[in-house]
């Protein structure tokens, strides 16, 4: 079976509007009453993308640029579409698509197809399960136009160019029942549609007039069967299978309790907790998955729900560890009259191989796992706490290390200039000093910094440091750098920012930037 | 037992007597015994436990001596005697708190040695409570080469009960931890080694006689375990694959010659 729903981006803005009673929109009404298009921002400019059925009596045509649109019809309401949302949704939709088949697959940009082989008695028929899916499509606001074929191929060119719920029942010869049927319904690339018009070929039944062997070295060198009409032909037909990749649902893991009593205490609470952690690993475990992120749900009696949500820094399937982790965040839970069911869902969960159980006793004898250690940490202290630095490509200082969580891989980058120095310690924002010199643009003497005088003994520099025209405003002051060793041996970074006279404002101010070891 | 440790100490009476291996590493020599041999500290010297190290806040001699230390010292393992391994890429924590991040800053990537640079996991915590926690976490964490905390002051939560789980916890597990406290007093504590360091005038440069050379500090042990205490100036030497070593001079207070290398002895001395 073949679903085709031809208006599915006006009809999912549609959904997603209310109208005065918080309804979504019906056909015609609120702002559906006037003309409305859906536009993508192209190279050239806005363009539309789909429109209602005020804009297309408004004389507006789809994929025209929207200032040529708005010529036509200046009242024109314009909203962005959404194609990745469209997307999600048909992949949703062929989920729930497979009600009426075993399984399912997606037709880009806007349809579906469903097996249902042996399927349809189950409803009565097929011109009854034809009735049925148009009556929930139409209940959920989709125009849709179904057809059921042999093959797939059929049931899309029936679908979109043939009449409403048609139904091609096997046994009969599909080449000359879609004979009438026009090229475009071999699903074929625009260019290869143009080939054929000038060719002379419209309908299907125009293919069998002409002799095969000239078509076939006509199209000897397309390979892929939208490039290709005798294949798309043979598929249409049967003759050629023609594989389509199923969509399938895969539900998270998921175990939970319901409780005879509600619980209102902390530690029955976490019995319940240990139960169900337990069982969530045994399900990953068969799964071959390990939880990066796990959602605890809490149902109390009067309907309130809970949810404590866990993020891991790496696949584990640890159930003494997750209670661990839980246990910090179970605190300040409100219990209320009790909580009745208890859900624990691996909402996220990665491939994790089974690996060897250490021997003995494990975490008090051998120290816990990096991968532990740092969910420990940063459930507790909150996840921007630990970190790790990677390196950044750039001159300044503070643009040359960004942070990153730390199991992640390192970015690659370039090596760093293995003569320049570079303080063990940068401070979060360089702290103005104030500086003596001999002369405004040369080594500094004595400078004061937290209310201390430090005299300047040694010193290497400039190192100089030009702003990033690309990021910065064309008045940021480049940057002299100064390694200093002060009295008592205290070695500093120091800078300069700008020069006497460069014409970015007055005399330059100096910093402290970092310390060395 | 302080508010903002957490719980799971481990029961006193399974820990091992704290033991300290004496120069020839074989057998342990309990050092609470009265024929204990008492040592000079060395830069070979093996070091488990945890260490503090006093130093002021506005100069990164606290952390550099820390990594100095914890990268130089040869490891005894919990129990058994591993030999360091000739390149270690477990990964170190840093844990900083609030107020030393803001006195001293924090890591500068570029700036770390270069075997340490992509092995760096920094914890910041808002207090020392949570920078206790973190210190204890990364302790027990097996994948661990060595654990840096910095504190700044003398929190309350800092007393002696904290240090000595610390000191406990680092023993058992082998991880070497080494606290920095910023512009902290001398206060109690029971850490294994412990140091007052200041930066020192830099060893001169070979190739510029102006510029800052090879950085030193001059650090004070002033308590320690099985060992004399005595003041050192220490510096970090770094080899061709950025693996480092320490190397350490003895000082007193009247020998300024052998520090001062062939700089003006003015320049040289600390007025302390």
């Amino acid at each position: 079976m073949a679903i085709w729903l031809a208006q599915l981006a006006i009809n999912r803005w549609r959904r997603l509007r209310r109208n005065a009673e918080d309804a979504p929109l019906r056909e015609g009404e609120g702002e559906d009453a006037v003309p409305v298009a859906l536009i993508r921002e192209t190279a050239h400019g806005p363009r539309i993308d789909a429109l209602n059925r005020a804009a297309i009596m408004a004389g507006v045509r789809e994929d025209v640029m929207l200032a040529d649109a708005r010529a036509v019809c200046p009242s024109l309401v314009v909203h962005p579409a959404d194609a990745a949302g469209d997307l999600a949704f048909l992949e949703k939709m062929a989920v729930w698509a497979q009600r009426w088949g075993p399984w399912s697959a997606m037709d880009m940009p806007d349809g579906l197809l469903v097996d249902v082989t042996g399927a349809a008695h189950l409803f009565g028929g097929e011109q009854r399960l034809l009735a049925d899916a148009q009556a929930m499509l139409a209940s959920r606001g989709l125009a849709a136009r179904l057809a059921i074929a042999p093959t797939a191929g059929a049931a899309w060119a029936l679908a979109h160019h043939g009449p409403a719920c048609a139904i091609l029942p096997p046994g009969e010869d599909i080449a000359e029942r879609l004979s009438a049927l026009p090229m475009a319904a071999l699903r074929l690339d625009d260019d290869v549609l143009l080939v054929m018009r000038r060719l002379g070929l419209k309908r299907l039944g125009d293919l069998s007039g002409v002799g095969r062997e000239a078509l076939v070295r006509r199209f000897r060198n397309r390979r892929t069967p939208a490039a290709n009409p005798l294949l798309r032909h043979d598929q249409l037909v049967g003759l050629v299978p023609e594989p389509l990749l199923p969509v399938i649902a895969v539900p998270p893991a998921m175990v939970q309790h319901r409780l005879m009593e509600p619980i209102r205490h902390l530690p029955l609470l976490e019995v319940v907790l240990r139960d169900l952690a337990a069982a969530l690993v045994r399900e990953l475990e068969g799964r071959g998955h390990g939880a990066r992120r796990v959602d605890l749900a809490c149902w109390r009696v009067d309907g309130e729900v809970t949810i404590r949500r866990l993020e891991l820094a790496a696949a584990t399937r640890d159930p003494a560890h997750l209670c661990r982790l839980f246990s910090e965040k179970l605190q300040g839970l409100e219990a209320g009259f009790g909580f009745e069911m208890v859900r624990l869902t691996a909402s996220w969960a990665e491939p994790l191989t089974a690996a060897q159980v250490r021997l003995g006793e494990a975490e008090n004898e051998q120290g816990t796992s990096l991968a532990a250690c740092i969910d420990r940490l940063s459930t507790r202290l909150g996840p921007d706490a630990v970190r790790r630095a990677v390196p950044h490509a750039s001159h300044l200082p503070e643009r040359a290390q960004r942070w990153q969580p730390p199991l992640e891989p390192m970015p690659p980058a370039q090596e760093e200039m293995v003569f320049h120095h570079r303080p063990l310690k940068l401070l979060d924002r360089a702290e103005p000093v104030e500086v003596l010199y001999a002369t405004p643009d040369g080594l500094p003497r004595r400078f004061r910094w937290r209310g201390a005088l430090h005299e300047v003994l040694r010193a290497e520099g400039p190192e100089r440091i030009a702003p990033e025209w690309w990021h910065e405003r064309g008045t940021t002051r480049l940057r002299d750098y100064y390694r200093i060793e002060d009295g008592e041996g205290r070695r500093y970074w120091l800078y300069r920012a700008g020069l006497v006279g460069d014409g970015r404002g007055g005399l330059p101010q100096w910093f402290l930037h970092g310390l060395f070891a | 037992m302080p508010s903002g440790v957490p719980d799971g100490m481990f029961p006193a009476a399974r820990l091992a007597p704290a033991r300290w291996l004496g120069e020839d590493g074989g057998t342990p020599v309990p050092s609470g015994s009265p024929g204990a041999r008492i040592d000079e500290w060395h830069p070979g010297s093996p070091f488990r436990g945890a260490g503090d190290i006093f130093a002021p806040g506005a100069e990164a001699t606290g952390a550099a001596l820390a990594i100095a230390l914890a990268e130089g010292s040869p490891r005894i393992g919990p129990g058994r005697d591993v030999p360091p391994p000739c390149s270690d890429e477990r990964p170190f924590l840093w844990v900083q708190d609030g107020k030393a991040l803001k006195m001293g800053g924090r890591p500068y990537l570029p700036g770390l040695p270069r075997d340490l640079r992509h092995r760096c996991v920094h914890v910041k915590t808002r207090n020392a409570a949570e920078a206790l926690f973190a210190l204890e976490e990364g302790i027990r964490c097996r994948d661990l080469a060595f654990v840096i905390g910095e504190i700044a002051g003398n929190p309350r939560e800092i007393d002696f009960t904290a240090t000595r789980r610390l000191v406990l916890a680092a023993e058992r597990h082998g991880v070497p931890l080494w606290l920095v406290r910023l512009d902290a007093r001398r206060d109690l504590g029971a850490a294994r080694m412990r140091w007052e360091a200041a930066s020192a005038p830099s060893a001169p440069s070979s190739w510029n006689a102006q510029a800052p050379g090879l950085p030193r500090w001059r650090a004070e042990l002033f308590r320690a375990r099985g060992t004399r205490p005595g003041t050192w100036w220490i510096s970090r030497q770094e080899d061709g694959d950025g693996h480092g070593r320490i190397a350490a001079a003895a000082a007193s207070d009247g020998d300024l010659a052998g520090a001062a290398g062939d700089q003006p002895l003015a320049a040289a001395a600390p007025e302390r």
